[in-house]
């Protein structure tokens, strides 16, 4: 009941910002809750079907991205983003960590070529020095009778106090960053990944379930595509730019481990176990990782590639997708846009509920066509 | 250590039983050797066990360099080009292969490798006499331990050719052996051979530390009190140790592997109420301790080799052996830093972060110890002391990048990329197999009677050392470029560092040939070795006794407690 009329109030667009953010976040919440198991939602919804395990990996990955393009091709106003060369990517020849699009890869990135690589390049130039000192110094040719001596307290206390010490200036760091990993804004998407050997399931269980698999480019596809082999998937994970996205991740049969360099994000996929992970990327544009945990055979061979859209082409993206799955973008507990909730709204929320009897009013008025926002 | 009128005594001591180490068989019953058969398949004699288990180092130490030698091949450029031949152009056998050959090679050079050159081959060899000790403290025991390796070993082979996932051959699971993919991911009885084979080698291990433990505790010469005994001798009791607590967790995870593979248990799955991280906690609590097992052996000889060509004793030989110890009881406390991207809570990942880091304080002590012992001593560079040398920057070197992997946020991007690949090859490629190769000249005289070849000796030195760096420097890049292990293909970003890698390989491989003509040559033509060829800075017990020593040494237990205090 309740799902039936937030979304019907969110379709209106109107009665107050408030309650209408209450309500939706009401209904997602249930939405979620509501989420259909993705084995089942992989199997009965996606577009793709999985390759059979025994046949040649490139014949079969051709045929589905053919399949897929066309599917996506029929969309009318989506069109795959082309990838900017050495932007969500290995560079060729790169020597450092990719360019950082999440304020946790920036942070992390600060963390590492500011504090830990000089420290480390520090360390290993002051033993290079000293072992060359010593060999030449020491060396036979120069020295008439070697000394005896074995103790020196203070120098002993020195360097064990030392690098004590320059380990505790970097556990601060260390564990601000950890901290700031697991303490993430309130998510306005959220994306169910699941790994299967070879390949990824995405759901959107905010948005009636939109669901797909994600399988490796051939290289032909690949090249068509502008996507590099090896990094370049049929069916895109998409998320708006600037909002947080928050990733449950878990797997099907065996490890996996989804990550994506640029974001800074690697998580293992473990069966039974559903791991919590997010993202928050302003730039719009398309970045790549690949299975990061050995899981069999084309362990190699099941990238990730996700598109950052801009929030309004991802508004489209979602209504196509939805159209192609066959969700009505009216349907119960479907919401393309949540708010972080207030005071205010959960006051309004609360109101909402005791007092459902306004609601089917608000609902005979809503549109047949609801706009998405 | 000894003082030189002990070290008199015990020269003439050594002599005694020296009647029949050359040429003409003796019948004197304390030397008198056993026929063939007896001597090396029916072995108590802690030397002629060390003996086998060097050559069977070197052996699988083939077999698995040829395995990664494969591997650097196929990743020399982008695409699938090498294991086809071996899968008859099959592609997707070839990329199982693959798997196979990770798995074989990380299993090899640890279990089947570094393991029983250092502990069983130089730990049997020098730890006795090192002590005064005659054998070890459980001869056949000793001997159980080595023919349990083989076997291993064998079964480990084996496994590589019988079923594993459904149409292909062998065992792809990583030498981690992570469930599911070791349990429903690979049906066939390959992974059954795998657990078997680690069974039988952690068994042997588990008997070695016994051996160990048992022969360095109570077999001591009078005077060869525990506070001055050779450092070298420390690092295997600390290793013992670490063996003893650490292979039984090992042996009850593979064994509930094996049981939810065959007998229907669900200790890993989650369909039963299990957890396949679970399997993960328990390898770890082994497989970390295992890490300081490989390379402890390695710590004691770079200080034995450091302080005998600086003519100068151990600096701070207190801070050294107790440094050891703490590597060992800290190692025992840091498991979960492989494991920090499978989901931990946030306060779990930031005490194994710092947890972590401490190790780095001890690790620093044996690195300036090093130095200080070296600082105004009279050095000369012969091959081991090149070694040692070398032992102690690379080691630095993959030290220092443990320091980045250990901070569990930026782990997360490291973690499972060519980063960590870099950073343990240079403890354990680098490190632990420099100690060995430091070890082998060291020893190699004392060992075989023959002098090795000093000017190959050196040759082998700097060629395998520019050639490993050339071909593990490059994987801090593609690491960091995010590329993720494991995988027999990359895209085309990668190319450039992996073909220089593999250049490296090349370079290596130079550097092995040479060590190889030089064992051959050595053997068959060296010059015959001295009892003491490294002059007044060798002072363990091992310079005392002829070259090769007597079959039997210190029949009559030497009297060392005039000995001042050690090094």
């Amino acid at each position: 009941m309740t799902k039936g009329w937030a979304s019907a109030l969110i379709s209106n667009g109107i009665k107050g910002a408030a309650i209408a953010a209450a309500l939706a976040f009401a209904g997602t919440t249930m939405a979620q809750e509501a989420a259909p198991v993705a084995t089942t939602a992989a199997e009965t919804v996606a577009p793709v079907a999985p390759p059979a395990p025994a046949e040649v990996g490139a014949a079969v990955v051709a045929g589905t991205a053919e399949h897929a393009a066309a599917q996506n091709s029929a969309i009318a106003g989506y069109e795959r983003m082309k990838p900017t060369e050495g932007i969500g990517m290995p560079v060729p020849k790169g020597i450092a960590i990719q360019e950082q699009f999440t304020p946790i890869g920036k942070e992390a990135k600060w963390m590492l070529e500011y504090i830990l690589n000089p420290v480390i390049a520090f360390i290993s130039v002051f033993v290079l020095a000293l072992l060359a000192w010593v060999i030449i110094r020491y060396r036979s040719g120069a020295v008439e009778t070697p000394s005896t001596t074995t103790h020196n307290f203070t120098i002993e206390v020195v360097w064990t106090l030392l690098p004590a010490f320059i380990l505790l200036a970097i556990a601060f760091p260390s564990f601000r960053l950890l901290a700031n990993q697991y303490n993430p804004p309130k998510a306005d998407v959220t994306i169910k990944v699941t790994g299967y050997q070879w390949y990824w399931g995405y759901e959107y269980p905010d948005y009636g379930g939109i669901s797909f698999d994600s399988v490796v480019l051939s290289k032909e596809e690949a090249a068509k595509n502008g996507d590099p082999y090896l990094l370049g998937v049929d069916n895109r994970i998409v998320v708006p730019a600037g909002k947080t996205v928050k990733l449950l991740i878990t797997a099907a049969d065996v490890l996996h481990s989804f990550a994506v360099p640029s974001f800074w994000v690697k998580m293992d996929a473990v069966p039974g176990r559903i791991n919590e992970s997010w993202f928050k990327v302003d730039r719009p544009g398309v970045y790549y990782g690949q299975c990061s945990e050995l899981c069999g055979t084309k362990h190699g061979f099941m990238p990730i590639t996700v598109e950052v859209l801009p929030e309004e082409d991802f508004k489209r993206w979602v209504r196509m997708k939805q159209q192609q799955d066959g969700i009505d973008p009216t349907g119960p507990g479907i919401a393309i846009e949540r708010t972080p909730i207030t005071p205010a709204a959960a006051a309004a929320a609360v109101r909402a509920a005791v007092a459902p009897a306004t609601a089917p009013q608000v609902t005979s008025t809503a549109p047949a066509a609801a706009p998405v926002a | 250590m000894a003082s030189t009128a002990d070290t008199h005594a015990l020269q003439a001591h050594g002599d005694n039983h020296d009647h029949g180490s050359h040429g003409v068989h003796s019948h004197d019953d304390h030397d008198h050797k056993p026929s063939f058969f007896a001597r090396w398949f029916l072995s108590t004699n802690h030397k002629d066990i060390g003996t086998l288990y060097l050559i069977f180092a070197i052996f699988a130490g083939i077999v698995g360099g040829a395995l990664s030698g494969f591997m650097r091949w196929e990743l020399a450029n982008p695409g699938m080009q090498v294991l086809p031949w071996f899968t008859d152009g099959n592609i997707d056998a070839a990329y199982h292969l693959w798997n196979v050959f990770i798995t074989g090679h990380g299993l090899i050079m640890v279990f089947f490798m570094v393991m029983p050159a250092l502990i069983g081959g130089f730990g049997n060899w020098f730890v006795p006499i090192m002590i005064g000790a005659p054998d070890m403290a459980f001869p056949r025991m000793n001997n159980v331990s080595y023919w349990l390796t083989t076997v291993a070993f064998v079964l480990l082979g084996i496994s590589m050719f019988v079923p594993g996932p459904a149409g292909f051959n062998g065992a792809g699971t990583g030498w981690t052996v992570y469930p599911p993919l070791s349990t429903s991911g690979h049906p066939g009885p390959s992974v059954d051979l795998a657990i078997f084979a680690l069974h039988l080698a952690g068994a042997a291990s588990i008997l070695g530390a016994i051996n160990f433990i048992t022969t360095i505790f109570n077999m001591r010469a009078p005077g060869m009190t525990l506070h001055k005994m050779p450092l070298f001798v420390w690092s295997v009791l600390v290793t013992a140790f670490l063996l003893l607590l650490s292979l039984p967790v090992l042996a009850g995870a593979i064994t509930m592997l094996l049981t939810d593979r065959n007998f229907g248990s669900t200790f890993f799955d989650p369909a039963g109420g299990g957890d396949p991280i679970l399997y993960q906690h328990l390898f770890w609590f082994f497989g970390h301790p295992e890490v300081y097992i490989m390379i402890l052996p390695a710590f004691g000889i770079v200080s034995q080799i450091i302080s005998t060509f600086s003519r100068k004793p151990v600096f701070g030989y207190l801070g050294m052996a107790y440094a050891m110890v703490a590597i060992g009881f800290v190692g025992f406390v840091v498991w979960a830093h492989h494991m920090f991207t499978v989901g931990l809570s946030v306060n779990t990942k930031m005490y194994f972060t710092a947890a972590t880091m401490i190790i780095a304080v001890p690790t620093g002590v044996k690195i300036f110890s090093w130095i200080a012992t070296m600082w105004g001593g009279k050095m000369t560079f012969q091959t081991p002391m090149l070694w040692a040398l070398g032992f102690i920057f690379m080691f630095t070197v993959g030290g220092v990048t443990g320091v980045v992997l250990s901070n569990g946020g930026i782990d997360t991007y490291m973690h499972d990329t060519y980063y960590v690949v870099a950073h343990f090859h240079y403890v354990l490629s680098l490190g632990a197999v420099f100690g060995l190769f430091a070890g082998f000249y060291y020893w190699f005289s004392k060992m075989s009677g023959r002098e090795y070849n000093e000017l190959l000796g050196k040759l082998h030195f700097w060629i395998f050392f520019i050639g490993v760096n050339v071909l593990f420097f490059p994987m801090h890049f593609l690491g960091q470029d995010g590329m993720p292990r494991r995988i027999p293909d990359y895209p085309e970003a990668f190319a450039y560092w992996n073909h220089i890698a593999s250049l490296g390989y090349a370079i290596m491989l130079v550097g092995m040939v040479i060590f190889f003509i030089n064992v051959f040559w050595s053997l068959l033509a060296g010059k015959k070795a001295a009892a003491n060829p490294w002059g007044e800075g060798a002072t363990t017990l091992e310079w005392t006794l002829s070259s090769p020593p007597p079959f039997h040494q210190f029949e009559t237990v030497p009297d060392l407690r005039n000995m001042k205090g050690a090094h």
